[in-house]
């Protein structure tokens, strides 16, 4: 397991002082903060942000760790047996003051568990169960994870194998971070952002009570070719200027196959045709519009050349023009 | 509730099963009065459904949305991160949602 520094995380000195570490965190957390960071591996840095100052914000987690002395970041570390001894670790650990919010104990590292996770029983420290108000177990945390899923899949269902971190107890009593996968099934017709609640697959409980939840929350891999409102798609289909202006009957790949559509004569780019009931399954079904982007040929050739010459000595259109405007 | 077909999990879709006020509050890691004070605030939505009681009279009680569950984990890391008040974290997380919906309909 590697050493965590957690004074270097905050970019804080040892002796700094409480509010300068709330300030650090504060500023870091402001940069890294998922919901509005643009930095790469914001998400990951956030965590070790978060699990650096659930140590130094918290007196009594900040004097054990500063007791085990001082490694190298990064190098393979051991605690040294009972090195805990006269530590009492109080409240649930995950959680401060304000609110009563816990953190989710996936969020931590091996190091962070090894820690504080045999210091005390496992429901404390290791963020594996939560005890009310009166002290008395509780059911096992809920945990969260996204998964990213394409749109056909929505069409048509999956299954997902979700790689899982989470706190749990060895052979020996100790909360160890252990991963796991979860083979999963995507229901056809989930909105983005919707949940699957997977029950009894959070973390175990403590002293007999349930285990908590799994949530699951729903994200589309990006598409340039699909946009997704709802269950609504939309579609963007690129048409010829004689398709638009003609009329056609064009063959259009859609998420749930190929469809015939017919584009009325003298449609523009933007308008829209909606195929009803072809959206993303459900009660009721989205419905799928195609929106027609009109794409120019190139003048690239003596024949293309010669065409365009002849519409532009021949049509007289001129789209500037507010006289000849809706014309 | 789990079934579990040759080591496939099916779980439960939300908004077809809306959360009650204690799985919400379970899911978000708070006290039940969180919710309690953030949908009686209007910074937290919530449906009212009425639910047969052993008493005669029916009562009512509070169900959230999947994208209820979404907005209340931003508040809660807002207002955990930033000790931010529950109005500031609620106007932040107004402003994301608003940006989220102004790139999706940029996203092509």
């Amino acid at each position: 397991m590697e050493y965590k520094d957690y004074y270097k995380v905050l970019g804080v000195s040892k002796t700094a002082e409480a509010a300068e570490i709330k300030k650090a965190f504060r500023k870091l957390a402001r940069k890294y903060h998922p919901d509005v960071s643009k930095e790469p591996n914001a998400e990951a840095r956030m965590k070790e942000v978060n699990e650096a100052n659930a140590v130094l914000s918290d007196v009594e987690k900040r004097a054990a760790y500063d007791s085990l002395g001082s490694g190298q970041a990064g190098q393979d570390f051991r605690p040294p047996p009972g090195w805990d001894t006269g530590f009492e670790f109080s409240g649930d650990g995950m959680r401060d003051g304000a609110g009563g919010n816990s953190r989710a104990p996936e969020d931590f590292s091996d190091f962070f568990a090894s820690i504080f996770g045999n210091a005390g029983h496992a429901g404390r420290a290791g963020g594996g169960g939560r005890r009310g108000p009166s002290g008395q177990q509780m059911q096992g945390e809920d945990h969260h994870a996204k998964v990213v899923i394409d749109l056909a899949d929505a069409y048509a269902g999956t299954t997902r194998a979700i790689k899982l971190r989470a706190a749990r107890l060895d052979e020996t009593g100790h909360v160890v971070n252990a991963e796991r996968t979860l083979n999963v099934k995507i229901p056809k017709g989930v909105k983005a952002g919707q949940h699957i609640r997977l029950a009894g697959q959070g973390s175990a409980g403590f002293g007999g009570t349930a285990a908590g939840d799994l949530f699951l929350e729903i994200h589309f891999s990006p598409n340039d070719r699909y946009r997704i409102e709802g269950r609504d798609v939309i579609e963007t289909v690129l048409i010829t200027p004689w398709e638009a202006m003609l009329g056609a009957c064009i063959e259009v790949p859609t998420p749930s196959g190929n469809v015939q559509v017919t584009v009325p004569a003298n449609s523009q780019t933007g308008r829209k045709l909606r195929l009803k009931g072809r959206g993303i399954p459900g009660e009721p079904p989205g419905d799928l519009y195609l929106e027609l982007t009109l794409v120019l040929p190139s003048a690239d050739n003596d024949k293309s050349r010669e065409l365009y010459e002849t519409m532009a000595r021949e049509m007289a259109f001129n789209p500037r023009d507010t006289r000849e405007a809706g014309a | 509730m789990i079934n579990m077909t040759e080591g496939i999990l099916s779980g439960v879709l939300l908004d077809e099963v809306q959360l009650s006020i204690d799985e919400l509050a379970r899911a978000c890691a708070v006290e039940r009065t969180w919710i309690v004070q953030h949908v009686q605030e209007g910074l937290l939505e919530c449906v009212t459904i009425e639910v047969i009681s052993h008493s005669d009279a029916g009562e009512n009680e509070w169900r959230f949305a999947s994208s209820q569950l979404v907005r209340a984990r931003k508040l809660v890391s807002f207002e955990r991160d930033f000790d931010a008040n529950p109005e500031v974290a609620a106007l932040l997380v107004d402003l994301l949602e608003e940006i989220a919906e102004l790139r999706r309909r940029l996203s092509k």
